[in-house]
C-alpha cells in the first residue's frame, strides 16, 4: 500500500486548481537552499491531504531537485553517484538522443532551464487568480528574507478559454487517459491499460516485474519520490489553423484533418477507431467506453486512425507488445502557458503552449523511450515521420492517411510545435525533503 | 551513414566498420549507438561459459523452441531478422547473436524483458561474469550485454537495409496476387 502521507500529492491526484506557477529556483548557498527547503515542505500537500482537501486547504505546494540540486544542498557523493544517469546528466545532455535537434535544439530553449544554476522547481497551485496572487506574495516575501535563495525563471499556468473541457490551444480535449495504480481503489475504464504496480511511478514499491528495483541512497531520501521529466513545448496556433486550412475546405474536413493528426475529435475527445467519419460528443465524453478500442483488430491499416497519430504513436495498444507498454507509463501533470488566441483572431506571434512533467520510477525506462522513439523516431512503422504533437519537428511538417485506394499525404509548411525547455526532477517525499533539509 | 542504400534494395552492398564499431559516436540512452548496416541492426555477445555449464545452455534450446512454437508472437517487439546461438572453443564459449530492424539501445528494456521472460536469463546465469543481482538491477543486466557485444567490422547485405516488415508484406502481396490469378481463372 501506498505511504499516502509521506508522498507529494502532484502526482496522484488534482487540487481543485485552475491556476499554477512553476517558479525555478536556484541556491545561492547550500544553508540558504536547506532553510527554503525546510520552510516550505511544511507547506506541501501530501497525496493525503489533498484527497480529502476541502475546498479552503490551500497546501498545494511542490518541490522537486535537479541533480545539481541536490549536490548543492550537500548530498554526499557516494550517494549522489547512486542516482540514475538521464538524472544526473540532466535533460539538455541528453537532446541528440531524445531527438532534440534543430529549432528545438536546448541551445533555443527558454527560462534559463539549461542553466548549470537551475537547482529547484516548486509548483504553487491555486483555486483562482486572488488565490495565486496570495501564494506568490508569501513566497516572494519569503525569498526576501532568505537573499540566498532566488528565482531563475516563472511559468505562469492558466487554463484557456472555452473552460467547459481542458484542452490546449489548438482546441484538443486533453486528460481522457492516465494510468491507474494498483491499490488506489479506482478502476480502470474499459480498454485503458491494467492497474499499474505502484513501483511504476513512485520509489521503494515493486514494479510490474514484482520486484522492488535498486532505489538511489539513502532510502529515506528515495522512498515514495518518483522522477519528473519536464517539457515545455511552443503551440505555434496560426501554422496549424493555416495547416487545417490549406487540407480542408469546409469546417468538417478541416475538423477530420484535426481529428487524423490526433487520432481523437478535437472537441470531444471520441476516438477515430469507434468514429470515423463524425464527432460523437456523447461516446468522447462516456468513459465507460471513450477508450474500449483496439488497433491490432479494429483498425489495422490505419483506415479510421492513421498509424502515426499522436495516440496512435504514444499509445500502441497492441497486444503483441501492450506488456511491454505498460512499462513505458508516465503520468502527465502540467497545463497551457500564454495568452488565448481566440479562433478567428491572427497569430499574434504570442509565446504560448504546454509546459508538462512526466512522472514515473525510470526515465531512461519510461520517459525517454516516449520522447525518443514513440515520439521522435522517423523509423517508426516506417512512415519516415514524427510525432505530429509530441515530436520535434525541423522541416516541414508531412504525415501519412491511410486511405483506400491509396495512401494520402496531409502536408504544411512549418511545425506547428517547438520544444522550448525540459529538464530532469527529484520528486521526494515528505520524508526525503525534511533530510535534504537536514543535511550538513 | 545514411539508412538508404542509394541504388535501393536491390543492389548488394557492403559496409566496413572501424574498429569502436560506430563511425561518429552517438549516445543513446545506454551507450554509444551502433549504425544500421546493409545487414540492419545487430548485435554479437561472445562470452565465457562457467565450467560444466555447456549442457544446460544447449538444453535451453529445446525451451525456446517450444516457446515459439506456443506464442509464436513472442519476441515480435524486437523486430527480428534472425538469432543465432552458437556454443564454441569446445563449449567454452558461447555466442549470441541477432539480426534485426530496430537499434537495439531503443529497445533494450524489451530486449531484457523478453529474455526473462524467456528463460534466457538462465543461459546468462551460466555465463561467467552475468551479474547475481540482475532481478532488480537491470542497469547491470544492460551493461554485461554492452561490455560483451564485438561489433562487427564488415557486413553485407544482398538486399539491404530491407526490414522483415517489408519483406513479409511482399510475401503477402504475392500471395495475394496469386491469389487473384487464381480467382480470375
Amino acid at each position: 500500500m501506498l505511504e499516502l502521507e509521506d508522498i507529494q500529492h502532484y502526482l496522484l491526484t488534482r487540487p481543485h486548481a485552475t491556476i499554477a506557477q512553476y517558479n525555478f529556483i536556484t541556491f545561492r548557498s547550500a544553508e540558504a537552499g536547506r532553510n527554503w527547503v525546510n520552510a516550505l515542505s511544511d507547506l506541501v500537500g501530501t497525496a493525503k491531504t489533498v484527497m480529502a482537501a476541502n475546498e479552503t486547504d490551500m497546501r498545494w505546494v511542490s518541490l522537486a531537485f535537479t541533480f545539481n540540486g541536490l549536490r548543492k544542498l550537500g548530498l554526499d557523493e557516494d550517494s549522489l553517484a547512486t542516482f540514475p544517469e538521464p538524472f544526473k546528466q540532466g535533460m539538455a545532455a541528453r537532446a541528440q538522443m531524445l531527438g532534440d535537434t534543430g529549432p528545438n535544439h536546448p541551445d533555443n530553449w527558454e527560462d534559463k532551464i539549461t542553466s548549470e544554476d537551475l537547482h529547484a522547481v516548486v509548483i504553487l497551485f491555486a483555486r483562482d487568480k486572488a488565490e495565486r496572487e496570495r501564494c506568490i506574495k508569501q513566497h516572494d516575501e519569503y525569498l526576501k528574507k532568505n537573499p540566498g535563495v532566488e528565482i531563475l525563471s516563472s511559468l505562469l499556468i492558466e487554463a484557456v478559454p472555452p473552460l467547459e473541457y481542458v484542452h490546449e490551444h489548438f482546441g484538443y480535449r486533453d486528460r481522457i487517459t492516465t494510468p491507474v495504480i494498483e491499490g488506489m481503489g479506482i478502476e480502470a475504464t474499459p480498454g485503458s491499460h491494467a492497474p499499474s504496480k505502484p513501483g511504476e511511478f513512485f520509489l521503494g514499491y515493486p514494479d510490474d516485474e514484482g520486484v522492488i528495483p535498486m532505489q538511489p541512497q539513502p532510502e529515506i531520501l528515495s522512498k515514495n519520490g518518483s522522477f519528473l521529466g519536464y517539457r515545455k513545448i511552443r503551440e505555434h496556433v496560426g501554422a496549424f489553423r493555416d495547416f487545417l486550412k490549406a487540407n480542408g475546405k469546409t469546417h468538417e474536413e478541416q475538423e477530420l484533418v484535426a481529428a487524423k493528426i490526433m487520432g481523437r475529435w478535437r472537441k470531444t475527445g471520441a476516438p477515430l477507431v469507434l468514429c470515423p467519419e463524425k464527432d460523437d460528443r456523447e461516446l468522447g465524453f462516456d468513459n465507460m467506453r471513450n477508450n474500449n478500442f483496439d488497433y491490432e483488430k479494429m483498425d489495422p491499416h490505419g483506415y479510421a486512425c492513421p498509424v502515426t497519430s499522436h495516440i496512435r504513436r504514444m499509445n500502441v495498444r497492441d497486444t503483441k507488445v501492450s506488456r511491454i507498454m505498460n512499462r513505458r507509463l508516465i503520468i502527465r501533470r502540467g497545463g497551457t502557458y500564454g495568452p488565448y488566441l481566440p479562433d478567428d483572431a491572427p497569430d499574434d506571434g504570442a509565446n504560448r503552449g504546454i509546459a508538462v512533467f512526466g512522472g514515473c520510477t525510470n526515465l531512461a525506462r519510461q520517459f525517454e523511450f516516449l520522447i525518443s522513439v514513440w515520439a521522435n523516431d522517423p523509423e517508426f512503422m516506417e512512415l519516415n515521420e514524427r510525432d505530429p504533437f509530441a515530436g520535434s519537428i525541423d522541416g516541414p511538417f508531412e504525415m501519412t492517411i491511410p486511405k483506400r485506394p491509396i495512401k494520402k499525404k496531409l502536408k504544411g509548411l512549418n511545425a506547428f510545435t517547438t520544444v522550448t525547455g525540459g529538464a530532469y526532477f527529484f520528486l521526494p517525499g515528505i520524508k526525503g525533503l525534511k533530510y535534504l533539509a537536514s543535511l550538513k | 551513414m545514411s539508412n538508404n542504400s542509394k541504388n535501393g534494395w536491390s543492389t548488394p552492398a557492403a559496409l566496413a566498420i572501424p574498429k569502436e564499431g560506430y563511425f561518429k559516436k552517438e549516445d543513446g540512452r545506454y551507450g554509444p549507438l551502433f549504425p544500421k548496416t546493409p545487414a540492419n541492426y545487430g548485435f554479437t555477445i561472445i562470452c565465457k561459459v562457467k565450467p560444466g555449464r555447456a549442457e544446460i545452455i544447449r538444453n535451453h534450446g529445446n525451451t525456446i523452441q517450444k516457446a515459439i512454437t506456443e506464442s509464436p508472437s513472442f519476441l515480435a517487439p524486437l523486430k527480428l531478422h534472425y538469432l543465432r546461438w552458437v556454443l564454441f572453443d569446445g563449449d567454452t564459449r558461447f555466442m549470441y547473436q541477432g539480426i534485426f530492424d530496430t537499434d537495439f539501445d531503443k529497445y533494450t528494456e524489451d530486449a531484457v524483458d523478453l529474455f526473462s521472460l524467456s528463460g534466457l536469463t538462465t543461459v546468462f546465469e551460466n555465463l561467467e561474469g552475468f551479474p547475481e543481482d540482475w532481478k532488480t538491477n537491470k542497469e547491470a543486466f544492460v551493461k554485461f550485454v554492452r561490455d560483451h557485444q564485438c561489433p562487427s567490422f564488415l557486413e553485407y547485405g544482398e538486399y539491404p537495409y530491407v526490414s522483415s516488415d517489408e519483406i513479409k508484406k511482399a510475401l503477402k502481396l504475392k500471395d495475394a496476387f496469386s491469389e487473384m490469378l487464381d480467382q480470375m481463372q
